[in-house]
């Protein structure tokens, strides 16, 4: 296990991790989640992302229609001022980044490890958070909001559709996502790879 | 002598329908095709193929169809004011219909025209014709709404208007009623003495922008210039005007105006005008006009102008020559290759041809000429002719083309559509039409590119095609497919007005390109409100400006107090960004004002003096959302 963690990456893995390094940089530019939400009202449907610092509509008018709608349920603005998780995580993605340029220094399986750890991790504590603020907004709504539907609640599904009154709510990854869920793949693919090299080094 | 006349009319009436046995089997073709109602069935959620902008005639206004459906849309509010969103009440668009003659809030309009690209429609802009009071109108067709209006000076009746030449450069406007231009008190018998002129106006078209401005206009004998087309291709630098009345009858003109053989088309080549307009030998000519502009979202903006450039016929030789056409021609239309001219002559046996090559070929050869008039030579009607399409129907009107080469000709009198070949001049078909055609409609038909699948004749009279809704009854369009061999009637519709005359664009030239609201940051209006936050009431003395914001499903001031005699201005701006979310506001009792009808990003104002005290309630007009009746609150006038 030791000699794994401290194996050479091949050229060709190396050069993976550097694609990877290059490929998140994207990340900044494209959104990496999509919530889209149609109704009879709305047959072209309206749109709402996710980007690694902000919220957006999916057209210019998206966000502020799906907050015109919500007011119905009194349910509060989403504005990107209100989630603070946007502000620090450009840095986290920096970090990530950071990571796959310093394994191309240090190109070691262990970092390769390391970057599956930290990919997992932001997956996780990120989709945890997405849900605990998909919860609130749903749940926390103005009690003197003009439509109040005995004990409704108008969370948004974390991943896959939903209906909601006369909304169907949809949420999947975008780009961004996957990218970053191609990341991890390509990690992981990574380790497998050097494990297998090994073993065949050994032999 | 009037006897005469009226039995010389009625006699060639009873010969032309014992010539046109033809007409009788017309009618046994108009058989329906079994189909025919499921090819203009549009499923519900189905789009339309093609938009059908029809003119309204008396209403002033352009009303927009799709076809093959024939379902009405939308009503443009183009000439004649508009309650329904307050078009000609409200601040910002009443200047729109401010005249010479102060405002005037209705007119008659005959025909569309819709803006060219190489003679092909390019979806930007459609031009109307105001004939009573003389202007002319450009819609976008982003918006479908009226941008700007043009009054046209030294003329009387704007009939032989909006036509475009091949790029928009240039809109032709032609007087109907000759007058004394300038405007006197003259004995009207002057009329025949050579006293009263004509007027053909060239309307400059800003070719990026679409503003409208005066170029030049030639003063033309004074006839009745009836219709006009412009040339495509190679006959791209002429326009064709059709006349009558050319005996200069001042009276009883239904016999006075008919009793030559022949009038005029009157070729007028328009870059040779403009060409004598810059050599100089144009002079400063008075006329007083309007040019009223409505901005996105500002205020319109109603400006007085005077004076134009007139050119004489006689200085500038080359640019005019009359051909002679049968019998008090009304269409002037060129076939999309450019080289045909038809006229439509009202009371003529045939449809006679013109060829533009001809024409070139003879027009300054003096044994071509018959003689000239005040300058303009007239060449001989054999010289320029290419043929005549014989017996026809009888009134033949108007004609397009579907770009294979027939011609589709209406017939007022004897109600039919009547299809020819061109070159050979021969009647393929009849078509009936329920009653009395004017003009007729093919998609593209006017350009040189038709879409030639849909037909649509546009009738006058409709007795018996529907159930009877009093003495009145509605005018109607009806709907040919021209796409195989044999045209067939589909189906016919009720129309708005007077469908005088229609141009048909492919839906997908124009569907895509629609605006769907007004940006909010673009919003330049000076009483513009675009945060609910700075939604105020600022108080000038006796003038008090309510910048109000609406949104579903409340407006923002919503308690209003005010006293008896104050003037109030609501400028409301809608603060939705969302396509078809418009939002009404009106006032119980208003005077002099209708309603608003704001456009998602808009500023509109409602103006209203506070009346005798009292709590005066106002409200959203436009069903807007679920609590669109929660939408209202109260203006307090006290003493
Ligand atoms: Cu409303």
């Amino acid at each position: 296990m030791k000699t794994l963690l401290f194996q050479t990456l091949s050229k060709k893995n190396r050069l993976l991790i550097l694609g990877v390094g290059l490929v998140l940089v994207l990340v900044y530019l494209i959104p990496i989640w999509s919530i889209s939400i149609s109704a009879p009202q709305y047959p072209e449907g309206l749109g709402m992302q996710i980007w690694i610092n902000k919220i957006t509509g999916a057209t210019p008018y998206d966000l502020k229609n799906i907050n015109l709608l919500n007011h119905y349920i009194g349910m509060q603005e989403i504005v990107s001022e209100s989630i603070p998780e946007l502000l620090f995580m450009p840095y986290v993605l920096g970090y990530l980044i950071f990571g796959a340029f310093i394994t191309e220094i240090y190109p070691k399986v262990g970092m390769a490890i390391l970057g599956i750890i930290n990919l997992l991790l932001v997956g996780l504590v990120g989709l945890s958070d997405f849900w605990r603020w998909e919860y609130n907004y749903g749940h926390n709504l103005n009690p003197e909001a003009p439509i109040i539907v005995e004990g409704m609640a108008y969370q948004p599904p974390l991943l896959g559709c939903k209906e909601m009154l006369n909304i169907t709510a949809c949420s999947y990854p975008s780009y961004g996502g996957l990218i970053l869920g191609l990341s991890l793949v390509a990690l992981v693919y990574i380790l497998w790879d050097e494990n297998r090299r090994k073993k065949s080094n050994v032999v | 002598m009037l006897k005469k006349s009226n039995l010389i009319l009625v006699t060639l009436g009873i010969t032309l329908m014992a010539f046109v046995p033809n007409c009788k089997k017309g009618a046994a073709t108009a058989t329906l095709a079994s189909d025919a109602a499921s090819r203009v069935y549009v499923a519900p959620g189905e789009k339309d193929e093609v938009y059908a902008f029809l003119s309204g005639g008396f209403s002033g206004q352009m009303s927009v169809y799709g076809i093959p459906s024939a379902r009405l849309f939308k009503i443009i509010p183009v000439f004649s004011v508009f309650p329904e969103n307050g078009y000609g009440f409200d601040e910002e668009t009443k200047e729109m219909l401010k005249t010479t003659h102060g405002y005037v809030p209705w007119d008659d309009s005959h025909h569309v025209e819709s803006s060219m690209t190489d003679g092909k429609q390019d979806g930007r802009w459609m031009f109307l014709n105001a004939n009573n009071t003389p202007r002319l109108a450009r819609i976008d067709l982003k918006s479908f709404e009226t941008k700007e209006i043009l009054e046209i000076p030294n003329t009387a009746g704007n009939h032989a208007s909006p036509f475009a030449t091949e790029n928009t450069e240039y809109l032709m406007a032609a007087t109907r009623f000759s007058v004394p231009v300038p405007q006197a008190s003259v004995p009207i018998d002057s009329f025949s003495k050579g006293g009263f002129k004509g007027t053909v106006t060239m309307v400059k078209v800003d070719k990026n922008t679409g503003r409208l401005s005066i170029e030049l206009q030639v003063l033309v004998p004074g006839f009745n210039y009836d219709l006009s087309h412009c040339g495509k291709k190679k006959s791209h630098d002429w326009c064709f005007f059709s006349s009558y009345n050319s005996e200069q009858a001042h009276k009883m003109l239904e016999v006075g105006a008919s009793k030559k053989d022949k009038d005029f088309i009157l070729a007028f080549n328009w870059v040779r005008a403009k060409e004598c307009k810059d050599q100089g030998k144009a002079y400063n000519f008075g006329g007083e006009y309007v040019n009223n502009f409505h901005d996105e979202n500002k205020p319109a903006v109603s400006t007085k102008l005077s004076g134009v450039k007139m050119l004489n016929p006689k200085d500038c030789p080359g640019m005019m020559y009359y051909m002679p056409t049968p019998k008090s021609p009304h269409g002037t239309d060129v076939d999309s290759t450019g080289e045909y001219i038809v006229g439509g002559g009202k009371l003529a046996s045939v449809i006679p041809v013109h060829s533009f090559s001809k024409m070139m070929e003879v027009k300054d050869k003096k044994e071509h000429h018959s003689t000239e008039i005040e300058g303009i030579p007239v060449l001989k009607y054999e010289s320029t002719l290419a043929g005549e399409v014989q017996k026809p129907c009888l009134g033949p009107l108007h004609t397009e083309f579907d770009g294979k080469g027939y011609a589709y000709t209406s017939c007022f009198v004897s109600s039919e559509v009547v299809k020819w070949k061109l070159g050979t001049w021969e009647v393929v078909q009849h078509l009936p039409a329920y009653y009395s055609v004017g003009h007729l409609s093919i998609v593209g038909g006017s350009s040189s590119e038709p879409y030639g699948k849909y037909l649509i004749a546009m009738n006058k009279i409709t007795k018996d095609r529907y159930l009877p809704v009093g003495m009145e009854l509605p005018q109607s369009a009806q709907l040919y497919d021209i796409s195989s061999g044999k045209a067939e009637l589909l189906s016919d519709f009720p129309t708005v007005g007077e469908p005088h005359y229609s141009q048909m664009i492919p839906a997908k030239l124009l569907m895509d390109k629609t605006a769907k609201l007004y940006p909010l940051e673009e919003n330049k209006h000076p009483y513009a409100t675009k945060n609910e936050n700075e939604a105020k009431i600022v108080r000038l003395g006796s003038t008090v400006h309510i910048y109000m914001t609406a949104i579903r499903s409340h407006f923002k001031p919503d308690i209003i107090e005010a006293r008896t005699g104050e003037t109030l201005y609501f400028h409301v701006t809608n603060l939705e960004q969302d396509y078809d979310i418009p939002h009404g506001f009106a006032i119980g009792g208003a005077p002099n004002m209708t309603n608003l009808l704001i456009m998602p990003g808009e500023t509109r104002t409602f103006k209203w003096v506070a009346p005798k005290p009292g709590v005066y309630p106002f409200y959203c007009t436009d069903f807007c959302s679920a609590l669109h009746q929660e939408m209202q609150q109260y203006i307090r006038v006290s003493p």
